[in-house]
């Protein structure tokens, strides 16, 4: 029976045990080994490929491919792995289609472009199945590194300064590695716990050590570890949400949207998980997305997203707009929340005004509104870098809130580099993290070797 | 609506295409069903003495496919019919009797004897069967017997051969000939010394289909060992449609009609072997790869073409471009055509400027102001055609023919007037 639409309704176990496990499976289940050969018959192998230089990870995509068209799978799995050691996560959370798929010569020639992603997880998950790891170290140099943060870019910093014969101990504060890609991405997007798999496949090179539970402010400092090792590279994430800066954000039912995917992530049974009827999402990213649909998903009846701008300038892409309109829910354009209005010592609802561009580009509130009603609402407005974590005279540089690097990633101090969202600059993307992990570990190892930076 | 009736050597039937002596036409079941479905002829599968022969009981097939899986190429170890004699003239002379207005040829294979020879055409006559087809082709199995191919490579043997069954029979005699030998010319004119009233190519090329890795045995596998086999489909027929061309350009062999056969899959592929001389094809792979139907398609095919040129009987384009197949040395040396590319159909995946820079001339750009732009060099571009001939877009890259002026690879005017290499002055020979 539908309840009464004005009182509250946060229930759990809105759906049967097999709509859970249907909604929040494989998204796009692996190819198999006939879709693999047809799709990749589909690269023109295209020289100085125009999916390469898209790749913030440079992997050499022609060659991957034409190495799964020639059943070469494992040739396939190292080139990617080469450049990108999560290239499996990133088949399944990059969007490609503002990437490599984006710029295909295949989007001229017959309108679609090759599933590089598809066939890119293909690839790696074939090899990881294996058990098999793709490098060897290098004979040891005695030199020691520390990480903090295990999540893309501390992992793929760990992994490239562990192949090149350094030893790392990797410092991460929560529970399990992996980052966001543990505990931010959507459910249906790496299912069957592949983010620990991925982990355990890049610490399988051997000489990492890594501690979970220590935290950077919490009894773990810098200038101790600049002490104690030869170098330190920061992958710190963002660790705070943006707030609405409105009265009544801390009233219940309001949440920020990147806790709640956490909580999601890591629930052992989702019909346990209690959801709201009506939703609100506010927002126009990734994460608004990831969490709008994920509650549809969890048995929600009413999901709206609202974005303050329009279609085009939203950050998620026109395909996970598309991914979330497929799913049911509903998105509004132009509008932002000005009041969050309790109801029974809940929120109840939010009152919203229409906005538009003048013309010097700046957004304004047209004086127009509506009401939504609601049990509970995700604020995905953006993360924001803590930097609280640094003790007092520790921190490097700063520029707009995050770590300012060079080309190399190198920080203000000589001997400290960072990467993925806790640096100036940072993408937002996994595949980008893994790069500044990458870069950094190249110029950390030129720096430990021959001294120069 | 064009008139396929087509009449080869006499033998009339519906339309030009009949099915090949192969697995398809083995008894009167299949070649039932093919009439059903269209076809206007067969040559029915290759009848030996008695005792017949076995088949092996392992695999008789290998394949070449691409990555969806489309065969390209294929292979056989199948040998001649394994039933009796008996069986087969008396399923022969059943359908011809049911089925009077299509094409039955009985195809043949006997030791070289002419005792052999001259017993089992007259049983064939017999039937009422429309002629004969002597299998000269066959690579495999047979021909360690003396049989198939070993006597397609000898020219005397075509010729003795051919005369004995002439001797025999007023049926008309047509020569399948084996590819796997240097001159196509030599065999064929044996088999018009013969008396042979045409022949049929071709037969299949010898060939290993390919080796599994794992077990070390070619394909197709017999308990670990392979033999070769008879390689045909879409992969031969350019080697099929030269050997054809070569048969109807030479002034000795002009005269002989030809039955064409080798990967024809399509109306086109039936129209190219017919405008190069052949009075009708044989298929077989394309009908073992999809079943009779595509009968359907190559009947509508060739007759909507023929009508959208205004032909109205094969005859009108039968042998069109015999004339126009000519040794090297005629070619035109003042020919000069470039590369020009479609900037609206590239679609920038800079294939064309990759062969040309590592495979040929450097004669393809990589960039204009800093961004992906493909532009041919005409100071460099010799108009090979290799550009044209990777690029994934259809019509994207032409080749357009310089018609006067000066060349600028060359900078010599570009002349009109026909010069070919028989008189070219770096020609030590030249006339």
């Amino acid at each position: 029976m539908a309840n009464n639409s004005t009182a509250s309704d946060i229930s759990t176990h809105r759906l049967e045990q097999h709509e859970y496990e249907n909604n929040f499976s494989d998204i796009h289940p692996l190819l198999d080994g006939y879709q693999a050969s047809v799709e990749a018959s589909r690269c023109y192998f295209c020289h100085d490929a125009p999916c390469v230089v898209a790749c913030p990870t440079s992997i050499d995509i022609p060659l991957f491919i034409r190495q799964i068209a020639s059943t070469n799978n494992t040739g396939a799995a190292k080139t990617i792995f080469q450049q990108n050691i999560m290239g499996g996560m990133c088949a399944r959370v990059c969007p490609t289609e503002t990437l490599c798929e984006e710029v295909c010569v295949r989007n001229e020639a017959g309108g679609k472009p090759v599933k590089i992603g598809f066939l890119q997880r293909f690839a790696t998950d074939g090899y990881m199945e294996t058990g098999d790891h793709p490098f060897q170290r290098a004979s040891s140099t005695g030199k020691k590194v520390a990480v903090v943060g295990a999540g893309p870019a501390g992992m793929a910093c760990a992994h490239r300064l562990s192949a090149l014969g350094h030893d790392i101990t990797i410092f991460e504060g929560r529970a399990k590695s992996g980052g966001l890609n543990e505990y931010g991405i959507a459910s249906y997007k790496a299912v069957d716990d592949f983010a620990q798999k991925e982990i355990d496949f890049i610490l399988s090179i051997g000489g990492i050590e890594l501690k979970t539970g220590s935290y950077l402010g919490q009894g773990l400092d810098l200038d101790t570890l600049r002490s104690d090792y030869d170098a330190v590279f920061l992958g710190l994430g963002q660790g705070g949400s943006n707030n609405l800066r409105l009265d009544g954000e801390d009233t219940d039912g309001v949440i920020n949207a990147i806790d709640y995917i956490a909580q999601l992530r890591q629930a052992d049974d989702l019909s346990q998980l209690s959801v709201g009827r009506r939703i609100i999402v506010i927002g126009g990213g990734m994460t608004a997305i990831d969490v709008a649909v994920q509650t549809k998903l969890l048995g929600a009846e009413e999901v709206t997203i609202v974005y303050r701008r329009g279609i085009s300038q939203m950050g998620a892409s026109k395909y996970e707009q598309d991914l979330a309109q497929t799913n049911g829910v509903n998105i509004v354009y132009w509008a932002m929340p000005v009041e969050l209005v309790e109801q029974d010592g809940r929120i109840g609802v939010v009152r919203f005004e229409r906005t538009s561009l003048d013309n010097d580009g700046k957004l304004n509130s047209t004086g127009d509104g509506f009401d939504l009603a609601s049990d509970m609402v995700f604020k995905a407005i953006g993360q924001v870098f803590l930097s609280d974590v640094f003790a007092k005279n520790q921190a490097p540089e700063l520029t707009r809130g995050r770590i300012r690097v060079d080309d190399n990633r190198q920080t203000s101090l000589g001997d400290v580099w960072a990467g993925g969202d806790c640096i100036d600059g940072g993408d937002d993307l996994t595949v980008a993290a893994v790069e500044d992990g990458k870069v950094a570990a190249m110029a950390i190892d030129k720096f430990l070797t021959s001294g120069e930076v | 609506m064009a008139d396929l009736r087509n009449d080869f050597l006499g033998i009339k039937s519906p339309n030009p295409f009949w099915l090949a002596s192969a697995p398809p036409t083995d008894r009167e079941t299949n070649v039932v069903r093919a009439y059903k479905a269209g076809w206007g002829g067969v040559v029915w599968k290759t009848l030996g003495e008695e005792p017949h022969v076995v088949n092996v009981n392992g695999p008789r097939y290998g394949a070449i496919h691409s990555n969806d899986r489309q065969l390209i190429g294929f292979n056989n170890i199948e040998l001649i019919s394994d039933r009796p004699l008996e069986v087969n003239l008396r399923e022969i002379k059943k359908v011809k009797r049911e089925w009077p207005d299509r094409a039955l040829v009985v195809s043949l294979m006997v030791p070289v004897t002419e005792e052999s020879w001259k017993t089992i055409v007259p049983l064939v006559e017999e039937t009422g069967a429309d002629g004969i087809e002597l299998n000269f082709g066959c690579p495999h199995g047979m021909s360690e017997r003396g049989m198939g191919s070993s006597i397609g490579q000898d020219p005397e043997y075509i010729e003795n051969i051919a005369r004995w069954c002439k001797q025999s029979t007023s049926m008309p005699v047509i020569v399948k000939l084996t590819p796997n030998i240097t001159d196509i010319r030599q065999p064929a004119l044996a088999a018009l010394k013969g008396g042979a009233d045409g022949v049929a190519l071709i037969n299949t090329i010898n060939s290993i289909i390919g080796i599994d890795l794992d077990t070390m045995s070619p394909n197709p596998n017999i308990d670990g060992q392979g033999s070769h086999g008879g390689y045909c489909g879409p992969a031969v027929k350019p080697i099929a449609l030269n050997m054809v061309a070569e048969i109807a350009r030479n002034a000795d062999t002009a005269a002989l009609p030809i039955s064409g056969i080798g990967g024809v899959s399509t109306w086109r592929d039936a129209v190219e072997f017919m405008t190069l001389g052949a009075g009708n094809v044989q298929v077989c792979t394309a009908a073992m790869t999809y079943g009779f139907k595509i009968v359907e398609e190559l009947i509508d095919g060739m007759s909507d073409w023929m009508d959208d040129k205004g032909y109205t009987t094969t005859d009108d384009f039968m042998g069109a471009a015999v004339k126009n197949v000519v040794d090297w040395k005629y070619l035109n040396m003042n020919y000069v055509v470039k590369a020009v590319i479609d900037q609206d159909k590239c679609i920038k995946c800079g294939r064309c400027h990759i062969v040309c820079e590592d495979t040929s001339h450097q004669a393809i750009t990589l960039e204009r102001n800093g961004e992906r732009y493909f532009e041919v060099k005409d100071d460099e571009c010799v108009g090979c055609n290799l550009c044209a001939s990777v690029c994934p877009v259809e019509g994207c890259i032409d080749m357009v023919q310089l018609t006067g002026g000066i060349d600028p690879r060359t900078n010599q005017p570009v002349s009109t007037e026909y010069a070919n290499w028989t008189t070219h002055s770096n020609n030590p020979n030249a006339v």
